[in-house]
């Protein structure tokens, strides 16, 4: 079992919990994951590291609600433990010099994007970071960012904080101000990740996406999490989760995503079998 | 007067085919002592026992035979744990009718004793009886034992017999490799599995379960960081093929190894009860024909799936799954279809796999092995409609831990260079065995391999004082 030392609630239905995996914490890199399951028949959900504090050994994660399983997890406060914790899985993010970078991030992938930016600062980048929400209740770590980052740009979609827009219609406008970065990197939503792959490509910059692919094991032994990347089959928990946003077969993702719509909602207005997990009740 | 020969194998009970197609609980119901005795009599104890050639790790066959004769079950646990540590496990998945059945005399004119069966009923025996476990008196030296499947719990079993501090790595969050992924409780159920996990407990061994060597820690640092001694590297094959055909990522596409997890591992048999799910489909259609195929097939089969179609490009004769299997799914209402090659996959527009295309094939001239090779018929491709589709071609290893741990030599599949009599690897105090040097095998000789493994680590770590 793994210790909940701490929890808070950042925005209505986004959580951090600081959970307690030494072991992991003295290991953990930026772009790197964890997979959870919170009870003995909880499923395996991967999340991103958000942040990791070796002394304490403390890992954190920050997770929205979206459906069954971070429902459940959500249930959880400090002092409750989670029956599962492994990682830290996928490869690291490449860090280096490489100039300007700019950290897109969408939603709750503020969370994956901070330790990145954190570290690609202390390599010497002018990091600019990008990060955008629905509305301004669902706006977090803003304070975090703005340390981690040499520049911080903030928006809404509907404009009640800050600005109006998408991620972007700022990252368009910063590159025709700015001229371009070295790189990109995007993460967030499927769709927030190809819109900005999409915008780069026009501009030719170099853009990395961190994908979220449905996981079961996390350690190359699956293929649940596969992937198109240029015209290769690629498995996100092993050879990713960081891939080239212009090579990455976006539809396919978005597809391989909702390939469990019906369970997922089934598994929400469930009544239970009653079998209590024990798997007598099948025939 | 001569003793009359019995020409059959007593029969083991089963359940009913068409029970047993809509339940997990075990297929194989098992001897009873009456019939395991009367089964024993018919082995004519050898002095030169040909079967015992044919078994991987050469149990003592007429021994225990002859114990089992007398109703002495415990002592004839104690002859086959003597080579074979998980007796329960291997009577029921052993492919028999290539190894110790393969050679016996008996099966000359009528069919061979039934080996597996006698050894699956001893350690059924021995695994409800509490076995008494002995430790021995501390070396002092740890060993690091990385992966929990055949391989590694039987070095783990005879480095814990020796006195040597033991910690077992396991990737997943519950020990038993592909005993507890992999194979369906309906021929091997978990509990027996547990049953011996815990008995290595007792013996000292350490289990860290989510702890992937290779992320959590390197090889070099459990040597340098955790004060190991020597290391035995059980990793398997776990990485799944695919075949590289046009629509492989439409959804409904699995890989065996992720059907059957999240069947096996996952308990998605009782989704949503359990939280994961899998989708069944109702007609569905399995590429391979081994034993991973035939438990994906039965495997769906008892999820509910309606038709369910083994594709696979040879004849029956060749068909790589233990025959037991095969047959059971036969009875169970799985249809083969032999000499049929999958082409490529059919989808919707939206992404959802609604075909299989195949090609149709006939056996050629005989290739280098002497077998007839399929060759494909021009123009007779056609579209089997299934909306589910698992591919169960092989599996390769897993390469988290070698990546990281450049010094340990492989070879150009990925599996790591280790002596068969050994399992000494290219680095010192490395030892490895089972499927991530053989490729994938069996679960005995993934055993073997431990076992050999734990005596060289022996050898070794008593050279070292
Ligand atoms: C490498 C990686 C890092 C991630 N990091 C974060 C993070 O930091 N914060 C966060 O909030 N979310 C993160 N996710 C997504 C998170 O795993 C899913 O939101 C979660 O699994 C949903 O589970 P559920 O049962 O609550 O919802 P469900 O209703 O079961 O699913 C909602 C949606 O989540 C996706 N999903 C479902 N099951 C899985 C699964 N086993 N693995 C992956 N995705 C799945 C599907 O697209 C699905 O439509 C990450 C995913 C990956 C692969
Ligand atoms: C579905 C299926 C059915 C089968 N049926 C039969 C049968 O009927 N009869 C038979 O004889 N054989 C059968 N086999 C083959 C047999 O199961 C294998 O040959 C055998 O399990 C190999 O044992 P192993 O110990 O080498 O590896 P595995 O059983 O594969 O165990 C390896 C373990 O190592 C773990 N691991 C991997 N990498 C790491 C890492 N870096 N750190 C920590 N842990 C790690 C894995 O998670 C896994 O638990 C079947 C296989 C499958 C998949
Ligand atoms: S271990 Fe397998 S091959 Fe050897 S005797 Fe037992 S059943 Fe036969
Ligand atoms: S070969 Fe057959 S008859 Fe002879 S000892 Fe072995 S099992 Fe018994
Ligand atoms: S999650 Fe299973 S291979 Fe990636
Ligand atoms: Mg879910």
């Amino acid at each position: 079992m793994y210790k909940i030392v701490a929890k808070k609630t950042l925005a209505p239905a986004i959580h951090e919990f600081d959970i307690l995996a030494p072991k992991v914490a003295k290991k953990a890199k930026a772009g790197q994951f964890i997979i959870v399951r919170v009870d003995e028949n909880g499923e395996r959900i991967p999340l991103t590291i958000a942040d990791y504090d070796r002394e304490a050994g403390t890992i954190t994660i920050v997770f929205a609600e979206a459906g069954y399983s971070t429902k459940k997890l959500a249930l959880l406060n400090a002092g409750d433990a989670v029956q599962d914790f492994v990682g830290p899985l996928g490869v690291p993010s490449h860090i280096e010099k490489f100039g300007n970078v700019v950290m897109v991030a969408g939603g709750v992938g503020v969370a994956p994007v901070f330790p990145i930016a954190r570290e690609m600062k202390a390599a010497g980048n002018h990091v600019v970071g990008i990060m955008g929400a629905r509305n301004q209740e669902l706006i977090f770590w803003e304070e975090k960012m703005k340390e981690a980052c040499s520049e911080l740009l903030v928006t809404t979609d509907d404009g009640s904080y800050v600005r109006k827009g998408f991620v972007t219609d700022v990252l368009r406008e910063y590159v025709e101000k700015e001229g371009k970065p070295d790189l990109v990197m995007a993460i967030g939503p499927l769709p927030m990740m190809r819109a900005v792959a999409n915008l780069t490509k026009e501009f030719e910059i170099k853009t990395m996406v961190s994908l979220n692919s449905i996981m079961v094991d996390g350690t190359g032994m699956c293929g649940a999490c596969r992937v198109t990347v240029g015209g290769e089959t690629r498995f996100v928990c092993v050879d990713g989760p960081e891939f080239d946003g212009h090579l990455v077969d976006f539809e396919e993702q978005l597809t391989r995503s909702r390939q469990y719509k019906t369970e997922e909602q089934h598994a929400l207005n469930r009544g239970g079998c009653g079998c209590g997990g024990g798997g007598k009740c099948h025939g | 007067m001569a003793k009359q020969i019995i020409p059959k194998k007593y029969a083991m009970p089963h359940q009913d085919p068409q029970v047993r197609a809509k339940n997990f609980d075990e297929v194989a119901l098992g001897y009873t002592e009456e019939l395991a005795v009367a089964e024993a009599e018919r082995c004519l104890n050898c002095k030169k026992p040909f079967c015992k050639e044919g078994c991987p790790v050469s149990v003592d066959i007429p021994e225990f035979i002859a114990l089992v004769k007398e109703r002495k079950f415990e002592e004839a646990a104690k002859v086959i744990k003597r080579t074979n540590a998980l007796p329960a496990v291997c009577g029921r998945v052993c492919p028999q009718e290539n190894q110790c059945e393969k050679f016996c005399v008996v099966g000359k004119k009528n069919e061979p004793v039934g080996i597996g069966r006698l050894e699956r009923f001893v350690g059924d025996y021995i695994v409800q009886k509490d076995e008494r476990i002995e430790k021995a008196e501390p070396t002092g030296y740890k060993v690091a034992i990385v992966g929990s499947g055949p391989a590694g719990l039987a070095c783990a079993a005879d480095l814990a017999r020796l006195g040597h501090s033991v910690t077992m790595y396991e990737a997943l969050h519950t020990p038993g490799g592909v005993l507890m992924y992999g194979i369906p409780e309906f021929r091997l159920p978990k509990a027996i599995v547990q049953k011996e996990i815990e008995n290595l407990k007792k013996m000292g061994v350490e289990i860290e379960t989510n702890a992937i060597i290779g992320q959590i820690a390197s090889l070099d640092e459990l040597f340098k960081e955790e004060g190991f001694d020597a290391a035995f590297l059980g990793t398997g094959a776990g990485t799944p093929y695919f075949m590289n055909l046009p629509g492989e990522n439409y959804n409904g596409v699995y890989s065996a190894n992720e059907f059957l997890t999240r069947s096996n591992l996952m308990k998605a048999y009782c989704f949503p009860e359990c939280d994961t799910p899998v989708k069944v489909g109702k007609k569905v259609a399995v590429l391979g024909g081994g034993n991973v195929a035939m438990d994906a097939a039965r495997t769906a089969l008892r999820l509910g799936a309606e038709e369910v179609y083994i594709v696979y490009r040879r004849s029956r004769a060749e068909l790589p799954a233990r025959l037991e299997e095969v047959e059971h799914a036969e009875e169970e209402g799985v249809q083969f279809l032999f000499l049929t090659n999958p082409t490529r996959y059919v989808g919707s527009e939206d992404g959802w796999l609604t075909g299989l295309e195949c090609i149709k094939m006939e056996l050629g001239e005989p290739d280098a092995s002497g077998r007839r090779k399929p060759v494909p018929i021009p123009g007779s491709e056609y579209v089997l409609p299934v909306d589910v589709a698992i591919v169960a071609i092989g599996q390769g290893p897993n390469p988290l831990l070698t990546n990281t741990t450049p010094d340990l030599e492989t070879n150009k599949r990925g599996n790591i260079v280790a002596d068969e009599s050994t399992g000494k690897t290219s680095k010192e105090g490395v030892y490895a065995g089972g499927d991530v040097v053989t490729g994938a095998a069996t679960v005995i000789k993934a055993m073997g391999a431990g076992r050999t493994a734990a005596k060289s680590i022996h050898e070794y770590l008593l050279s070292k004082s």
